[in-house]
């Protein structure tokens, strides 16, 4: 089928998410098939290393306006370009928080909903995706004759040891090293763009740099307050750890943001990551399941965590961590 | 007649004689009822959705944030809080405890065939038809701002209100933190991936959809619990609104979600699953 990929730029190069798309619309068509699109103002560095890959070409759509993302300028760039792409039959994304931010105004220009956020696709083509914040999963088919509107979660689509491996091999398929490249320009017009973003900033410089730890003890909403945050940070004491937590721990202000594991906190892979009466919502998963052996403490048996985890004990956290913190401790003398 | 009473109103103004006069806004505060997050799950006998009968039900903690921030800029700025939501009889009590904590009077959008057998899931609609259902509510309000949760605790599709000012021909943003009245408009505090930020600058009337954590949620007085019952609770059918269109994208199955280890699970007592636990991490994993 005709796959329409978008991807996107990071620093000035192509974010790595794009790639896990890029496994996925080999799931749904030959390389042939695949229109690798980049969007900006000057996309020609993008377009080479798009054309590298196994697609069957790649669109540059390039206009001034399109400098800074909008959601404004690029759903209606993308539109526009769908409009000129007959036959298109799936638009895949990266699901980033900027495609969060655009991709479904951009489907519903065309009376299409967005299948968000997927982590496996089987023939029919059925998408399967996360429900529930991770407890159950879901398959998703889509109906009608518009384009199917696709983003893929991040990591689902390529093996964990090697990043890289399927797209390696898919590369001495198709076009891969010299798809041709076109140029498309859209018509905007200033007044189009709504809204006026500012440059990215960071909160406060980070004093705690999690992704360098070896071993993470990391609490969770089963915690049920901040008075009980010193049964954890004896664990991780004795465990020589450093203390992590989920969002609701830190939106709560019960630990500071810079300690948030997960997509809008840091990435962790430390050696041992213990998660204490953290349920494991596809946020948080995100940001920690690379670590090398993770251990989850949950009294719900169900918990979406315990899918991750290689050991796990299921019981109340209020028992079992102090009795753990005792048992580190013993072995350690 | 009509003039003469829109003149009284807009000299009737809550503040007068300040510095600088806040500006009333009307905000509608888009919010969905869904599963307590520590409610026991069960997949319905035919698959295509949970099992409702004897869930419990909370507010999409995402959309309390948004109720919060809506509460908020009415306390600062002046003006009107009204909550809407979608969803068969039992979404009253999530309306009603938004109307506890501060919101001024609800649209509950009546829909019964949202999950046609069992009663939910949305198998009737998909994230485009809700959209369309609370954009025909909102548009005759007309209000300055439209607030809701980034995305759903249960579908978590995340699409309802970029949908929403898609259909409303408004501007928006997502994942905000913050929101601030301006002389043009709005200044929003929006997360970015990893721990970045940015500030975007809108004009009104716009959509926003909050990320939790920005405010620190109130809870429901009493007298708040008590005025809420005198407070309007006006019901519309979503046959009403005329907006049925078929779905694009349906839930065809759900199931538990396949396992990406095998998790050793320790059993016995907190002390003995704490032993065995430490001996595993030891001499297994080799991690201590």
């Amino acid at each position: 089928m005709s796959v329409l990929l978008v991807l996107e730029e990071s620093g000035g190069k192509i974010k790595r998410a794009s790639w896990g798309a890029l496994a996925a619309a080999s799931k749904l068509g030959p390389a042939q098939e695949i229109t690798a699109v980049v969007i900006g103002a000057e996309t020609q560095t993008l377009a080479a290393e798009a054309a590298a890959k196994p697609v069957g070409k790649v669109v540059r759509v390039e206009h001034p306006l399109l400098a800074t993302y909008t959601a404004d300028g690029f759903s209606l760039a993308l539109h526009q370009l769908l409009q000129n792409q007959n036959g298109t039959k799936c638009v895949l994304f990266p699901h980033t928080y900027q495609v969060r931010d655009y991709a479904s105004a951009l489907a519903c220009k065309l009376g299409q909903v967005l299948i968000g956020d997927v982590i496996a696709i089987e023939d029919g083509p059925l998408f399967t995706r996360q429900l529930l914040q991770g407890r159950l999963t879901g398959t998703y088919r889509h109906s009608g004759d518009g384009p199917c509107f696709v983003s893929v979660q991040a990591g689902a689509f390529r093996p964990d040891s090697n990043p890289d491996s399927n797209i390696d091999s898919l590369e001495s398929q198709g076009n891969a090293g010299n798809a041709p490249i076109e140029l498309f320009t859209p018509t905007l017009d200033p007044a189009q763009i709504r809204t006026q973003p500012g440059a990215p900033f960071r909160e406060s410089a980070q004093t705690v740099d999690l992704g360098s730890a070896q071993r993470i003890v990391s609490v969770g909403r089963g915690i049920k307050g901040a008075e009980n945050l010193p049964l954890v940070e004896a664990l991780a004491s004795a465990l020589g750890a450093e203390l992590a937590a989920s969002r609701p721990i830190c939106d709560n202000g019960w630990l500071p943001m810079e300690r948030q594991v997960g997509s809008s906190g840091q990435t962790v892979a430390p050696k041992l990551y213990l998660a204490v009466g953290i349920s494991g919502a596809i946020q948080h998963l995100v940001g920690m399941k690379g670590s090398q052996c993770i251990v989850a403490i949950n009294k719900d048996p169900d918990a979406p965590i315990f899918e991750v985890a290689d050991y796990g004990i299921v019981g109340d956290l209020f028992e079992v961590v102090p009795a753990l913190t005792e048992a580190v401790r013993a072995a350690k003398e | 007649m009509t003039a003469g009473g829109e003149d009284a109103a807009s000299t009737a103004g809550p503040e007068t004689g300040g510095t600088r006069e806040p500006q009333n806004m009307k905000i509608v505060v888009a919010i969905k009822q869904v599963p307590d997050r520590d409610a026991p799950v069960r997949i319905a006998a035919d698959a295509k959705w949970i099992e409702e009968r004897e869930l419990q039900w909370a507010m999409n903690e995402p959309d309390a944030y948004a109720l919060e921030e809506a509460l908020q800029l009415k306390e600062k700025h002046g003006g009107e809080v009204i909550v809407l939501s979608v969803g068969p009889e039992r979404v009253g009590s999530t309306i009603r405890e938004a109307l506890a904590k501060g919101a001024d009077r609800a649209i509950h959008i009546v829909c019964d065939d949202l999950g046609a057998s069992t009663g939910g899931g949305f198998r009737n609609f998909d994230a485009l038809g809700v959209a369309r259902l609370l954009a025909a509510a909102v548009k005759p309000e007309n209000p300055d701002l439209v607030l809701t949760g980034l995305q759903s605790e249960d579908l978590g599709l995340g699409q309802t209100g970029v949908i929403l000012a898609e259909l409303l021909g408004l501007p928006h943003a997502t994942l905000i933190l913050h929101v601030e009245k301006t002389d043009a408009g709005l200044k929003v505090k929006r997360e970015l991936e990893e721990g970045w930020f940015q500030s975007i600058e809108m004009p009104l009337p716009a959509v926003l959809t909050m990320q939790s954590g920005g405010n620190k949620l109130r809870y429901a007085t009493l007298m708040g619990i008590k005025r809420a019952k005198t407070k309007e609770l006006r019901a519309v059918s979503a046959a009403e609104l005329g907006t049925a269109a078929a779905p694009v994208a349906t839930l065809e199955q759900i199931s538990a979600p396949k396992k990406q280890k095998s998790t050793q699970i320790l059993g016995g007592s907190a002390k003995e699953s704490a032993a065995a636990l430490v001996e595993k991490l030891k001499t297994e994993a080799r991690v201590l």
